[in-house]
């Protein structure tokens, strides 16, 4: 085929003349009409992913008192957020909890608010607690400021989430003889369960995995409003092993997203507990994937049974980073309920929703289709496999006795 | 015929034999599914009962005679439709498959196979099940 131009694409969108499908749909178009036809007919494919991102947080300017205050420590609703940064600004992480949450000091701990859940408070128009406390200095000179903010009284509310939409996951199992409390969900002991974590078919990396596409400063679906990829997510690995197709076979690459909170809905970010575990944030993203040529369709239209997950046990190789992988599963697998590891086989459990990353898949193509959303050209590209870019781990460097 | 039952049984009555004479004076069958009983020693118990429609009546009256509170069990589990995400966590984890995905991967929960367990509640990281007993 012809190569395709996103310029071609926009033009074809404000014409209401361009074909999107779902990275779902395109799977069974590939298969009927062969690939070479299929690329030829689409211009857009729309991925979605929703499930919980730990990584995510937004920053607010909550405006200035009067008398005025350079706040040094923050808390809405008893959350503690980030203070350190000028008067009014702060940062609140999905996973901040509480001081006062007894946390796994009640094991499994219940962990029924945080970050996540006042996030999802302000999306949802609540009134929210705000304390602060300061030193006070000549220009700022109060030293507690206790009020109810909300989005509507605040400056900005900006979700900016540091890794999001991981390019594929760990099925997380429990080879030891208790049940284990993760961030995977429960893990029942001896391989009682392997829990999932990805949208697979649908999942925005998964289906551009060499980052063809998707760039700095893409403009996508976030969390219910229009949002960008504001820079590789943070432990971006891109090189790490991969399939023919491109498509790694381990956790990978990760988008850094920025969009206005004041746009989102509730129905695309929910705060979530996990049970002995912490508090996190439920996030909704939708990435539009442009068919610029016959390549970039092959990998788009990939399907579960071509998407392969490493499955480790985290009674110990996760927890204690030995790295070691128990099995390769496709989604295909994980899909239908169960598949096999060590000579057993495991049911299979889901933390991130396939239905709903279908409807976010299906509303940017809605939005696409109505002329609402067009296609950006990156900025800049993501660092790929051939950066050699890998996720560091910290080694633990024992300080000298004698320095001492 | 046949349902399943939350009954709640005030402090006197929880160490009388009360279920017994549900056997034995009204012909019901039981499969108790659940029983406990709370700090307060209210006595709580979730039964499947099956029996004669008569014999079920006199039985059920029997009981609210005794002080016996009772309640279909599916007025105490439910589905909170608008926080559930559809993650389909809670599924392998619930004993009788109330909780399942439709062909859309859409996840349902049929309140007649739930048996109150609350497993889906300690799962659920939405608080989209919720389950009201004791
Ligand atoms: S309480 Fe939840 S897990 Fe237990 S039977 Fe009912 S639906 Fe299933
Ligand atoms: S775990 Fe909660 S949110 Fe997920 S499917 Fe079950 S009820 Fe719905």
């Amino acid at each position: 085929m012809r190569e395709r131009t996103i310029e071609e694409i926009n033009e074809k969108i404000k014409k209401g003349t361009v074909v999107v499908l779902t990275a779902e749909e395109v799977i069974e178009m590939a298969k009927e009409k062969g690939y070479k036809k299929a690329a030829e007919e689409v211009d857009v494919v729309t991925t979605g992913t929703f499930g919980p991102m730990c990584s995510s947080g937004v920053l607010i300017n909550f405006g200035h008192s009067s008398p005025r205050i350079k706040k040094a420590r923050v808390w809405l609703n008893d959350v503690p957020a980030y203070g350190g940064l000028a008067a009014v600004d702060i940062y609140l992480g999905a996973t901040a909890i509480p001081d006062n949450d007894p946390a796994n000091a009640d094991y499994p701990g219940e962990f029924k608010y945080g970050g996540g859940h006042v996030i999802e408070d302000l999306v949802r128009g609540k009134d929210i607690l705000l304390y602060a406390e300061s030193y006070g200095t000549d220009c700022y000179p109060r030293k507690e400021l206790e009020t109810y903010i909300n989005i509507h009284t605040i400056n900005e509310a900006i979700l900016f989430n540091p890794r999001n939409a991981y390019q594929n996951y760990n099925v997380a199992v429990n080879l030891s003889n208790r049940t284990l409390y993760t961030y995977m969900g429960m893990l029942l002991p001896n391989l009682g369960n392997a829990n999932y974590c990805s949208a697979g078919q649908l999942s925005p990396l998964l289906k551009d995995p060499l980052y063809e596409t998707i760039g700095i400063g893409t403009r996508i679906f976030l969390g219910g409003g229009v949002g960008y990829v504001a820079w590789w997510g943070t432990q971006h690995s891109p090189a790490v092993p991969r399939n023919e197709l491109g498509i790694p076979k381990v956790p990978a690459g990760t988008l850094a997203l920025i969009g206005d909170l004041k746009q989102m809905s509730p129905q695309w970010l929910r705060g979530a507990s996990m049970r002995g575990y912490g508090v996190s944030l439920a996030v909704g993203v939708g990435v539009p994937i442009p068919i610029l040529n016959e390549e970039v369709f092959h990998r788009a239209a990939a399907s579960d049974a071509e998407i392969t997950a490493p499955v480790v046990d985290y009674s110990d190789a996760y927890p204690n980073r030995k790295g070691e992988i128990l099995a390769e599963v496709t989604y295909a697998q994980l899909k239908s309920g169960e598949i096999e590891v060590l000579g057993k086989k495991v049911p299979t459990a889901s933390l991130s929703s396939y239905y709903k990353a279908r409807e976010i898949a299906t509303i940017l193509k809605n939005w696409i289709r109505e002329g609402k959303f067009l296609l950006t050209q990156p900025v800049e590209r993501l660092p790929g496999p051939e950066s050699g870019i890998k996720m560091k781990p910290c080694d633990i460097r024992k300080p000298h006795i004698e320095e001492f | 015929m046949k349902a399943r039952l939350v009954l709640r049984f005030p402090p006197l009555l929880v160490d009388q034999p009360v279920v017994y004479k549900l056997v034995k004076d009204y012909n019901l069958i039981f499969n108790i599914l659940r029983a406990e009983i709370t700090p307060a020693s209210e006595g709580l118990m979730v039964l499947e009962i099956e029996g004669e429609e008569e014999d079920f009546k006199q039985g059920l009256k029997y009981l609210e005679e005794r002080g016996v509170k009772f309640q279909p069990l599916s007025q105490d589990v439910v589905m909170k439709e608008e926080l559930c995400t559809h993650c389909g966590a809670c599924i392998i984890h619930c004993p009788t498959g109330a909780l399942y995905y439709d062909d859309e991967r859409k996840v349902l929960f049929a309140p007649d196979k739930c048996i109150a367990c609350e497993i889906c509640v300690e799962i659920c990281p939405y608080r989209a099940m919720e389950v009201t007993l004791g």
